[in-house]
């Protein structure tokens, strides 16, 4: 059972206290779109052993979704960061090349 | 053999008191396991196996034992499977031998046995394939009768249980001399320590093999320990609690034994722990190896250490000339042990080519004959040992001699306890010297922060001599204080002083070139009754694996999880391979280390706090007046409200004839309500709704449906624009937490440019809704706001008070009849009830349930999320594409109604159906069949019944169905063949049965 902490309130919690929310930074393909690319958005997932950024929500506290940067493999995790962007902030990439050096990096 | 004359350290020898086993009366002291009590007083067979049923005896004296299993107590107290070594005696506890019938004694099983040439590795896969009706027949029954460990309670548990939540810094388990130790390190250094030992009592085996630590012997210097740790407030120890789970991020679950629970009394009986910790120090010790030999199973054959522990703990032993069989220096503590208690030792087997430690020396000078390259060919004996063929171990079992015994103290080596390292991903290293897997310090389980968090100490390392033990626990105490954040202090660890012990010769087979005559009688898995033999059948049959070796002949499978027959089994199998042991591998290790029972982990969840339950504010009203309850969603609403005389199908026909005719009252409070407020909640909820919900009027209301991105219809409701910025969205009753968090989630994490906020209000309001003909009546008989048909048309809504009471009132119906649901706040909701049957009085106004509201909006055609919809149906598929926009640029769901394939006219589309015979109700989901067959040879289905009800408006039956093609199909006969070979014919009709015109509902 992981522990993660809330960006928002703060709070680390039990992985009972949150809600998975699958890959985060998935890049919506509305009205318009091509037939593979609104395939991928619905279907596809990298689901890697490694590096990974998740959707959570901290479902029995604040209620705010946000994401986590964490190792599937290992289980450790590299931080937790707010939903509200398209990519994950600098820090915990540097972090995480610091770590893995031979992560490819965010794609 | 009965008590020995001295000794017995774990029981008090003044005090003695009687329990029952299989009906005879049994003395035990107090402090005895029941395993000891057996023992001393004579007890051999306690057990039979799974499969042959042979008679069994107890092996080991703790959780490792794979044959004493009981039931114990009876009737409501009845609990099977309860391992006799660990359980403490009560007094007047009754026990019950399992695996056998008629008797423990005579067992009709035992004819498996005399087959058993024919129940060979796998043989539940190669003999119960063909033919396939004698599985039901013949197999099952016959399986059921003879098999089976252990008896299933029949009555509910009396006990209760608990749980608790524990977070520490350190979290040591394992009380022997390297866990106290580490615990002393940890909490000097300030540390908050947790140490849980599995048995009632702490002190490990160094109780027993006494070792010299710092000048004192070690049970003195365990004493003194323990004392010095129940002085620190920082350190807690619970004894009789077995860690039984490491999980992520240094989360542990443990059952405690109560210490206070008796049987009736108010004590929880067991204790679940739910423990996160910084650093967990694994101190679990080591394991003793059974030999693998011919006649190794039969009882009086047991391991070593344990044969020490019986004599040393609970004076007592299993016989009075016990042979000791080894390939290791450790087991002649016990031949020495034996020796200055009295007991025979005729000789000592050591299969190693020489015996020249401290040890055999001791032995040696005690006048005990050892002899070396010495192996057991066979032991005699059905239900109790007699005598012991002694072969060369490096033969084919040819006899040397043969020496009248009547028990066996075998050792084959030491496992270390690596499950717990093991279960949240901890790597293990293949030792060679003590042919053992051990911990890799290097590849421990890591937590959120990247690092380690499990760190073994003591003989759970592979260090199995004391002083190391003591050394490494004294360095991991160390470590795991400092990665908590502790500087512990400096100075020297105590130390152990042991007799040095030679180096140990893997023994797999004994002995080594033992025919197929000899390994046919060697036991691997003792309750499970899997043979050296079978596993190199398994072998030779392709099953190379290790987990395949596993599953295909249940080595391993049984209640001790492969405590005993892991290692061996997996020699074999890399002997049979001829690949080496680490490259074969071990097979996973899972949580829970020891069983644990089902009901510590449910807690306190039993019965009504099983799941919560949530209430209208009338609740306590319709419980008192007939209602016949449902589960809807997390809420209970009444199905009907049953009178006196009245069938449940009566009260739901006189609810709805009443609505229909007069006027009726439902607690619709349970429909979701979700407030969606902001200068962009209009374009928010037309991105949410398939629908155009920004075009509403302030004061107006507008069915609408939700989609997936998938573009399948998952809630709908009605939406009521409350204000230039804000709407309220009516869900279905089970949708409102979901279609809550679905808002949000798309506010949060893609649309979070829009300025929205959403509440969910669904408990805030009471909602009743007055329903029929004189509904208005009613409403304005009570006084207050202006409900006339130009006041208040279908489908806008109003505020102002009813009776007094603040109301927000809705023109909207889901029965076809002019109707209002009121909403005012949940306080007033009974006094708003209450009112309303008063001036409904005049009108013949009653309460109807949810069965009747079905039945009523089945007879208008009005779909139910649930029902009509499974997670695979679009609203195209319903006839509702009039509430799928096409003018909006966006929405969710729009992409997916796009593809080809929801628009193909061969999908299946929602029809009425009407049954040629007016009575015949359609069963839920009765299949639509056409002549015919499919690509798979079936039935030719092309659809199924969504609701169905019998219509006392209509007095005809009707039904809702999903049908291929269904809107080309009108006025169609299909047939649905049910079970019984009755066939109901119904006709395709349109779904609205009733008012087509909707000219009740528009007054
Ligand atoms: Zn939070």
């Amino acid at each position: 059972m992981l522990k993660l902490t809330c960006p928002y309130c703060g709070v680390t919690g039990e992985e009972t206290e949150f809600h998975a929310g699958g890959e985060a930074h998935l890049k919506r393909f509305g009205p318009g779109s091509g037939d593979e690319d609104f395939t991928n958005y619905l279907f596809s997932r990298k689901n890697p052993r490694g590096v990974h950024f998740e959707r959570w929500r901290h479902q029995y506290g604040c209620g705010k979704w946000f994401h986590a940067a964490r190792d599937t493999g290992t289980l450790e995790v590299f931080g937790t960061y707010t939903a509200q962007t398209g990519e994950p902030p600098a820090d915990i990439v540097a972090k995480i090349k610091a770590k893995r050096p031979e992560w490819e990096g965010f794609a | 053999m009965k008590r020995l004359p001295t000794g017995g350290r774990l029981i008090d020898r003044t005090t003695t008191f009687d329990m029952i086993f299989n009906s005879r009366r049994i003395t035990a002291h107090p402090g005895d396991t029941v395993a000891a009590a057996l023992m001393a007083n004579g007890e051999r067979m306690v057990g039979r196996s799974f499969k042959y049923h042979r008679p069994r005896g107890i092996v080991a004296s703790g959780a490792e034992e794979p044959n004493a299993l009981m039931n114990m107590g009876e009737g409501e107290w009845l609990e099977p499977n309860q391992r006799s070594t660990v359980t403490p005696v009560v007094k007047g506890q009754s026990f019950e031998s399992q695996n056998h019938w008629p008797s423990l004694e005579f067992d009709v099983g035992v004819i498996n046995a005399k087959l058993s040439r024919f129940f060979p590795a796998g043989f539940y896969y190669k003999t119960f394939m063909r033919p396939r009706w004698a599985w039901k027949h013949l197999f099952e029954p016959v399986i059921r009768q003879s098999a089976g460990l252990g008896k299933a309670p029949d009555q509910p548990d009396p006990d209760s249980y608990e749980q608790f939540y524990a977070y520490t810094d350190v979290l040591i388990v394992g009380g022997g001399i390297a866990g106290l130790h580490a615990a002393l390190e940890a909490g000097r250094a300030g540390a908050k320590v947790l140490l849980l030992e599995q048995n009632p009592n702490l002190g490990g085996r160094a109780l027993v093999d006494v070792v010299d630590i710092d000048g004192k012997p070690s049970p003195d210097w365990i004493a003194a320990t323990i004392a010095a740790l129940e002085d620190m407030p920082n350190v807690t120890i619970r004894t009789a609690t077995m860690a039984a789970g490491v999980f992520d991020h240094g989360y542990v679950t443990a059952q405690e034994q109560v210490a206070t629970y008796t049987q009736g009394s108010d004590a929880p009986r067991h204790r679940l722990w739910r423990i996160r910790a910084t650093r967990i120090i694994t101190a679990t010790g080591a394991i003793e190896r059974p030999l693998t030999f011919a006649g190794n199973d039969i009882p009086g054959v047991m391991l070593a250490a344990a044969v020490r522990d019986y004599a040393e703990l609970y004076a007592t032993a299993p016989g009075e000339r016990t042979i000791i069989v080894t390939n290791n220096d450790d087991a002649y503590r016990t031949a020495l042990t034996l020796h200055s208690a009295g007991i025979a030792v005729p000789v000592v087997l050591d299969a190693r080519p020489e015996a020249t430690g401290t040890l055999p020396e001791q032995a040696r000078a005690a006048g005990i004959r050892i002899e070396t390259n010495a192996a057991i060919a066979k032991v005699h004996g059905k239900r109790k040992v007699t005598s012991v063929d002694i072969c060369d171990h490096t033969g084919a079992g040819d006899v040397r001699e043969t020496i009248p015994c009547d028990s066996v103290a075998m050792s084959g080596g030491w496992s270390p306890v690596v499950h717990l390292w093991s279960h949240c991903g901890g790597k293990l290293n293949w030792d060679e010297a003590n042919a053992m897997f051990a911990p890799d310090p290097k590849r421990p389980p890591t937590g959120d922060d990247g690092e380690g968090f499990v760190i073994p100490a003591g003989s759970a390392t592979g260090d199995l001599h004391a002083t190391q033990a003591l050394a490494n626990a004294a360095e991991a105490g160390r470590q795991a204080a400092i990665e908590a954040g502790f500087t512990p202090s400096v100075g020297a660890a105590p130390l152990a002083t042991a007799p040095t012990e030679y180096p140990m010769l893997p023994v797999w087979m004994m002995p080594i070139n033992a025919p197929y005559k000899l390994r046919s009688k060697a036991f691997l898995d003792f309750q499970n009754d899997v043979k050296a033999s079978d596993v190199a059948l398994a072998a030779r049959e392709g099953f190379t694996s290790v987990e395949h070796t596993k599953r295909y002949t249940t080595l391993g499978m049984a209640t001790d999880q492969g405590k005993l027959s892991n290692i061996n089994g997996l020699a074999i199998l890399a002997e049979s391979l001829n690949t080496p042991i680490p490259q074969v591998g071990t097979t996973t290790f899972r949580p829970p280390y020891t069983p644990i029972s089902l009901a510590a982990i449910a807690g306190d969840a039993r019965g009504p706090l099983f799941k919560p339950t949530r209430k209208t504010a009338m609740d306590a009203w319709h419980d008192a007046n007939g209602a016949d309850w449902e589960p809807v969603a997390d809420w209970r609403r009444p199905y009907t409200y049953v009178r006196d005389g009245e069938t449940k199908r009566d009260a739901v026909h006189r609810e709805i004839l009443n609505t229909r005719n007069h006027v009726g009252m439902l607690d619709a409070s349970t429909l979701g309500k979700i407030l969606v407020k902001g200068p962009d909640a209009g374009k928010f909820l037309d991105l949410i709704y398939t629908n155009m919900m920004s075009s509403l009027a302030v004061g107006k209301c507008r069915y609408g449906l939700m989609c997936s991105e998938n573009g399948f219809l998952f809630d709908d409701g009605v939406v009521a624009r409350l204000s230039e910025d804000s709407f309220l969205c009516h869900t279905t009753s089970g949708g409102s937490d979901r279609v809550h968090a679905w808002m949000e989630e798309w506010l949060q994490t893609e649309w979070w440019d829009l300025q929205v906020y959403t509440a969910n209000l669904t408990e805030q309001y009471a909602q009743i809704a007055v329903v029929g003909p004189d509904a208005r009546n009613v409403l304005e008989s009570m006084g207050g706001m202006n409900v006339s048909r130009e006041a208040l048309p279908f489908m806008t809504f109003a505020e102002g008070e009813l009776a007094g009471i603040p109301a927000r009132a809705y023109r909207i119906s889901f029965s076809g009849e002019l109707s209002y649901e009121i909403a005012v706040p949940a306080s007033r909701g009974q006094e708003f009830w209450d009112a309303a049957l008063a001036a409904g009085a005049a009108h013949s106004i009653m309460p109807y349930g949810t069965e009747a509201l079905h039945v009523m909006r089945a007879e208008k055609g009005f779909i139910m999320i649930g029902d009509e919809t499974d997670g695979t149906v679009t609203p195209l598929d319903l006839n509702l594409g009039w509430a799928v926009s096409k003018k909006k640029e966006d929405f969710i769901g729009k992409r997916a109604l796009e593809r080809e394939f929801f628009h193909r006219t061969d999908r299946k589309q929602l029809v009425g159906l009407m049954p040629e015979n007016p009575d015949d109700v359609l069963p839920d989901g009765a299949h639509a069949v056409e002549p015919g067959t499919n690509i798979y040879g079936q039935k030719n289905m092309i659809g199924h019944v969504t609701s169905t009800y019998y219509s006392p408006t209509l007095k005809h039956g009707i039904a809702m169905a999903l049908i291929k093609g269904g809107a080309q199909r009108l006025g169609e006969t299909l047939s649905f063949p049910l079970e019984g070979g009755k066939v109901i014919k119904a006709k395709i009709v349109d779904p609205v049965f009733y008012d087509k015109e909707g000219a009740r509902q528009n007054v």
